[in-house]
């Protein structure tokens, strides 16, 4: 596997700095996008998101639990991410390194604090039993912005989700029978956004080189609120914003939501569309 | 009562409906997907490149390295992202599989990493990940002397299957259900990997074995295709 070169890196922070990038995208444009929806049948739901040539997996399983002592009547959520060596030369087996635990939390917050999953629908008997949702991420062709991939995935997964059969005689889930029961999802569809910044350029939708080049990045996640409304933040890295790039990174936010939050939607919901017209044919 | 219809229609010696497709993931050096109805494999091909850590090199040849996962929502009983007991073994199994067709004497210090996924499962999980894997070997360029084709045979009761699915697997009336994972070099008809469970008579898994090889026309078949395939589209997208 090749490093993107200290050469390659300055010429794309060259390029950036007078708005340009290799492929001649804008700096807030995406590439192209598409989603697909029911990669795995044994799932809840699952998806495959492909940003450019990066490609991201994203199953949701539910199981029935114990509900944690400060929230007895809500559902749980966990988030996993695994970087698969598959995905890129420079990953590794072995125990989640830091970019793996970061990814699974980011999302993790993104999703749980827009309160989009309603947890209190996920509850089968107060302080007894809830269900748990469990998000699982795998990296499979990494070019760049995994995170804003699997975040989507994780969006369109849920969005596809059937909470599974429960037996309430038996008290045991029944994953065989067929499940029309919905994921119960609130209208606080969360976006999320990885901005990165390299010389005084923001922009979005990095490629892996375009990531190398970068010194930093701020990630937030969004809920479509008039105004939107930020639901969780982090700064990446040792980057130092000063408060005027700061307020130009929200202001970028602004700018990008509605176009990216509307294409989205759509290719989601076109996505699921697709799945129920295969599935009758 | 005797197995005389299969549980899904199919006829004894059908396997299910086969895909094959190279290059599927454009970082990997080869790349493939293959599957049997439900149950699907990728799997990714990196080298020959160095090997890390040295101490692991071999001065005289290259070395094979298999990684099988099943991912976590390929079943119903969501798995635990990491490795277990069964992929790792898995993973070595394939390795053997795999090992007799490739020619990497010529490469010594380096390492030929496959890497084998499976977002969905109804049984024959390994055969489709060796098939997948022979897919990608040949994909990266790896000098090779065949493909490695395999399947699974089974035994319902008395009566011998090709490509077992879950609801096969888990057939328990009269003798129940015998397993059994093979692969070859699809020229010489060697048997490169085999795996039973179950319980099968000497004269029994003689046939089974020429079963296999049956099969494995079939999906050599399919596997040709798919590399025909990557070659009229102009190579990798």
């Amino acid at each position: 596997m090749i490093e993107t070169s200290n050469l390659t890196a300055d010429r794309i922070k060259e390029y950036l700095s007078e708005g340009k990038r290799f492929d001649h995208r804008k700096t807030e444009e995406f590439r192209p996008m598409s989603i697909e929806v029911g990669l795995s049948k044994k799932a809840e739901g699952s998806a495959r998101v492909k940003i450019g040539k990066t490609e991201v997996w994203v199953g949701v399983k539910m199981d029935t639990t114990e509900p944690y002592p400060d929230s007895l009547n809500k559902g749980n959520l966990m988030v996993t991410a695994e970087l698969l060596p598959m995905s890129h030369g420079k990953y590794e087996y072995g125990p989640p390194k830091f970019e793996a635990i970061e990814l699974g939390r980011l999302v993790d917050r993104g999703i749980r604090e827009s309160g989009y999953i309603d947890f209190e629908k996920l509850c089968i008997e107060e302080g007894k039993k809830v269900w748990a949702v469990y998000i699982d991420i795998y990296s499979i062709n990494d070019d760049g912005n995994l995170l804003d991939a699997a975040f989507i995935g994780a969006l369109a997964a849920l969005r596809e989700a059937k909470v599974p059969y429960y037996d309430e005689k038996t008290e045991k889930v029944d994953f065989e029978k067929e499940s029309k029961e919905k994921m119960p999802l609130t209208e606080n569809m969360p976006l999320n956004f990885s901005i990165y910044q390299a010389g005084s350029i923001i922009f979005l939708d990095p490629t892996i080189e375009e990531e190398a080049a970068s010194q930093g990045r701020l990630i937030l996640a969004v809920i479509p609120t008039n105004p939107l409304k930020i639901c969780s933040m982090q700064k990446g890295d040792t980057i130092q914003v000063s408060p005027e790039k700061f307020g130009e990174m929200l202001d970028l936010v602004e700018k990008a939501h509605k176009g990216l939050y509307s294409n989205i939607n759509k290719l989601i919901d076109d996505a699921i569309k697709k799945k129920a017209k295969d599935k009758k044919e | 009562m005797a197995y005389t219809k299969r549980l899904d229609g199919r006829k004894f010696d059908e396997p299910r409906k086969i895909t094959a497709k190279v290059g599927v993931i454009p970082n990997a050096d080869g790349s493939a997907m293959f599957s049997f109805g439900d149950t699907v494999a990728y799997a990714a091909v990196y080298g020959p490149k160095q090997l890390h850590p040295q101490h692991l090199q071999n001065p005289e040849k290259g070395i094979l390295r298999c990684n099988y996962s099943m991912l976590s929502f390929s079943v119903s009983d969501r798995i635990r992202p990491g490795p277990n007991k069964r992929s790792t073994e898995i993973s070595k199994v394939s390795e053997w599989a795999l090992n007799p067709a490739i020619l990497i004497d010529e490469f010594p210090n380096t390492v030929v990493d496959v890497h084998i996924a499976i977002p969905q499962a109804d049984a024959s999980t390994r055969c489709a990940g060796i098939n997948a894997a022979s897919l990608a070997l040949a994909h990266a360029g790896i000098p090779m002397k065949d493909l490695i084709t395999s399947v699974s045979i089974g035994k319902m009761d008395k009566q011998l299957v090709v490509d077992v699915n879950k609801a096969e697997e888990d057939y328990e009336e009269g003798e129940g259900a015998t397993d059994m994972a093979m692969s070859f070099l699809n020229h010489s008809g060697r048997i490169t990997h085999i795996q039973l469970d179950g319980k099968i008579s000497t004269k029994e898994l003689k046939e089974a074995i020429k079963f296999g090889r049956e099969a494995c026309k079939k999906i050599y078949e399919a596997q040709k295709q798919a590399l025909k395939d990557v070659r009229n589209n102009g190579g990798d997208e």
